[in-house]
């Protein structure tokens, strides 16, 4: 692991760090971020599936050379798999043993049994008590996929960083970790988490900045192709459809286009490839066909005044 | 005011109270008389919160109660009326500062014969005029759902009260320790296991947690639905303040979202806040339009963990159903169950032949009437009861379409 970076002192530098990880930012996103890592408070983001939420996190821990400690919520999460789990097979091999030595003492025995070293750690406890002397980034992804209940639970380690764990007692963080939650709002997530953040809603980006994204994520594809294919996307958002692509969809188009050797967009090439931007059938149905090629038309008409300009 | 006489003036007040619905025994009463004794009765900031500490106890009593003491304690002469038990009018005193509406309900509770009498009294003329009460333009949209008298207010709430909704828990994912569970738990045991240190290891068991789901309400409010859009606002009111996971939109030819104001424990409150926010109550029906926005806006976030969907609505339907199918279809993909009430279907010989209700039909799983409170009732029970499989509740209909 390389050595820890220090933290970025102003929105500029966050941005710059962020854009060191091949992540393009705007000025409201690289605020919010560097808030959240200068004041030590979770920062959350919202937005739709693919606009790039947990990169966000995953480059953060990347260029300031920390740990990333993920967990992925979904329905049921409970404490045993989120926070710690007691190894039972270890404790029952501990029992047996202890049978047979002779061991009486209960009060010892307890205590050795519900010891650090019968702790397994899940990740919330992991970014707590990481060893490290950098504090890790803890990213919990996809958070209103869990219940309620477990919402709750995060409020204590989120607004304390500590864990309680009965047998031992409270577990605090010596630094608190960087944490990143995202949510793509399946279901809205309680104020009371909400207030102890720093919200951020990440939106589609404009057409320079996706074509800048586009240059770093997907360098090899022809600067031709890489225009008209964003042009295209803004127009496709423009439309009225059930799910609008995001940037993850703009990038495996390039690559899907790529692979399929075409240097510039061409009505049969869209058609095909519909299915990689859009992931809905009735706004495929919609798009096949005269609508892809009306909006092709156009991409084109506007890149060729733009170059002429 | 008389000391001697506040004892008798605070029984009264509660009499008003308890004659507006909040719950004032007795008991309540001594202990008001006993807080007011306790504070300076002249600092009328102080008697006014010993009275409420005393006279109320949940949040969503307050503005009723609010409301009472201002009137009660303000005109004098109305007071020396209601001590003598002789009430036949009263006045309500709609200054400027008066710009709250009085809740229907207190008014009738203040003036328990028929409101609108005028009666001279010495040099004071004393007017009611509990219609007055409410602003013009709530008179004109609101007055639909909220003229409801007193009377049938009561004997509804009653019978709302028993409506709880119990849509059928479905598993979680979650579990608990349960005796009889079909899992170990083997952090209980190994914990129980400490007890004996060891000598003895009891299994402990645990098992699937079961939760009701989620539930969404879109209800129609327009022109053709008027006289049932009241009465089911009271029950998508209780049913709201019943458990979590609910949502409510009402729609006529846009969709509101009134989940955040049908959550306000008190129901003037609430229908007062849904009433500010709608702008097309009694209106035109664009059931596709509304529906469209619905899926495009909320869907993804309401309906994700499996939500139970009643849709309120006679099908009748200005655009004449267009772009309606594609639109309940993909709700009904969406949901895990959803249930079509039509008011219309009381008449038995309801045919569902209009264009709103054709296009609807072979998207539900369940057709029922919902024009009394008996067929709520029977909603209830319907949902609490273990499900069929989807669209079996309307298989019938479909033959008829």
């Amino acid at each position: 692991m390389q050595t820890g970076r220090a933290l970025p002192q102003s929105v500029v530098e966050t941005g710059e760090l962020l854009e060191a990880g091949d992540y393009v930012s705007d000025t409201a996103l690289a605020t919010a971020v560097f808030l959240s890592l200068k004041l030590d408070r979770p920062l959350f983001l919202e937005g739709e599936a693919g606009v790039g939420k947990t990169e966000i996190a995953k480059v953060l821990a990347a260029t300031l050379g920390r740990r990333l400690i993920r967990l992925q919520c979904y329905e049921g999460l409970d404490v045993a798999s989120a926070v710690y789990e007691w190894n039972y097979a270890r404790q029952m091999i501990e029992i047996r043993l202890a049978e047979a030595s002779g061991e009486t003492d209960r009060t010892r025995l307890g205590r050795d049994l519900f010891g650090p070293d019968f702790l397994i750690e899940r990740p919330l406890l992991q970014a707590l008590r990481s060893g490290d002397a950098e504090p890790p980034v803890l990213l919990i992804d996809e958070l209103d996929r869990t219940d309620e209940p477990f919402e709750a639970y995060l409020l204590e380690v989120l607004s304390d960083f500590q864990v309680t764990v009965p047998e031992i007692g409270p577990i605090a963080a010596a630094v608190p970790p960087a944490v990143v939650i995202t949510s793509n709002r399946t279901r809205e997530i309680h104020d009371a988490l909400k207030r102890r953040c720093f919200y951020h809603w990440v939106g589609y980006p404009d057409a320079r900045r996706e074509l800048d994204i586009l240059r770093r994520k997907a360098p090899g594809a022809p600067a031709d192709l890489s225009r008209q294919v964003v042009g295209y996307v803004q127009k496709v958002r423009e439309l009225d459809l059930f799910k609008l692509p995001g940037i993850a969809e703009t990038i495996d188009w390039v690559h899907a286009l790529m692979q399929l050797d075409a240097v510039a967009l061409d009505p049969a090439a869209v058609n095909d490839t519909l299915g990689v931007l859009l992931k809905y059938q009735d706004d495929i149905a919609r798009m096949q066909g005269s609508e892809a090629e009306r909006i092709l038309n156009e991409v084109r008409v506007e890149l060729a005044a733009a170059g002429a300009a | 005011m008389n000391g001697g006489r506040l004892p008798e003036n605070i029984m009264h007040f509660g009499r008003v109270l308890r004659t507006a619905g909040l719950p004032v025994g007795p008991d309540q009463v001594l202990k008001a008389i006993e807080a007011a004794s306790a504070v300076d009765v002249a600092d009328r900031a102080q008697f006014y919160w010993a009275l409420h500490a005393a006279l109320v106890n949940r949040r969503g009593q307050r503005e009723l109660f609010d409301q009472a003491f201002h009137i009660f304690w303000r005109n004098p002469r109305l007071l020396e009326r209601m001590m003598s038990l002789v009430i036949p009018t009263s006045s309500v005193e709609t200054g400027a500062e008066e710009s709250e509406p009085l809740a229907r309900r207190l008014a009738e509770a203040l003036t328990p014969q028929e409101t609108g009498l005028r009666e001279r009294e010495g040099d004071e003329e004393v007017e009611i005029h509990a219609e007055l009460t409410w602003s013009d333009r709530e008179v004109l949209r609101a007055m639909d759902f909220e003229t409801m008298s007193l009377a049938e207010q009561e004997a509804a709430k009653r019978a709302m009260a028993k409506m709880r909704l119990p849509l059928r828990p479905v598993p979680a994912r979650r579990f608990r320790l349960h005796p009889r569970g079909r899992r170990p738990d083997l952090r209980a045991t190994l914990r129980g296991a400490m007890r004996t240190g060891g000598d003895f290891v009891a299994l402990r068991r645990r098992r699937r947690l079961r939760r009701p789901p989620p539930l969404v309400v879109i209800c129609d409010i327009s022109g053709s639905m008027a006289r049932y859009s009241r009465m089911l606002l009271h029950f998508m009111h209780a049913v709201t303040n019943d458990r979590d996971r609910v949502h409510c939109f009402l729609f006529g030819t846009r969709l509101t979202n009134v989940t955040r104001q049908l959550r306000q424990k008190d129901v003037d409150t609430a229908l007062a806040g849904v009433a500010g926010t709608v702008e097309d109550w009694s209106g035109g029906t664009r059931i596709g339009a509304s529906l469209r926005t619905f899926n495009r806006l909320w869907s993804r976030r309401v309906l994700g963990q499996g939500a139970v969907v009643l849709l309120i609505s006679d099908g009748l339907d200005r655009d004449s159903g267009e772009g309606l199918a594609q639109e309940i279809e993909r709700l009904h993909k969406s949901c895990r169950r959803l249930v079509w009430l039509n008011p219309l279907l009381r008449y038995d010989a309801y045919e569902p032949r209009t264009r709103g209700a054709v296009a609807l039909m072979p998207h539900v799983d369940e057709f029922r009437p919902a024009h009394n409170l008996d067929s709520l009732e029977d909603l209830a029970v319907a949902l609490g009861r273990e499900p069929a499989r989807r669209q079996e509740g309307v298989s019938e209909w479909l033959t008829r379409l």
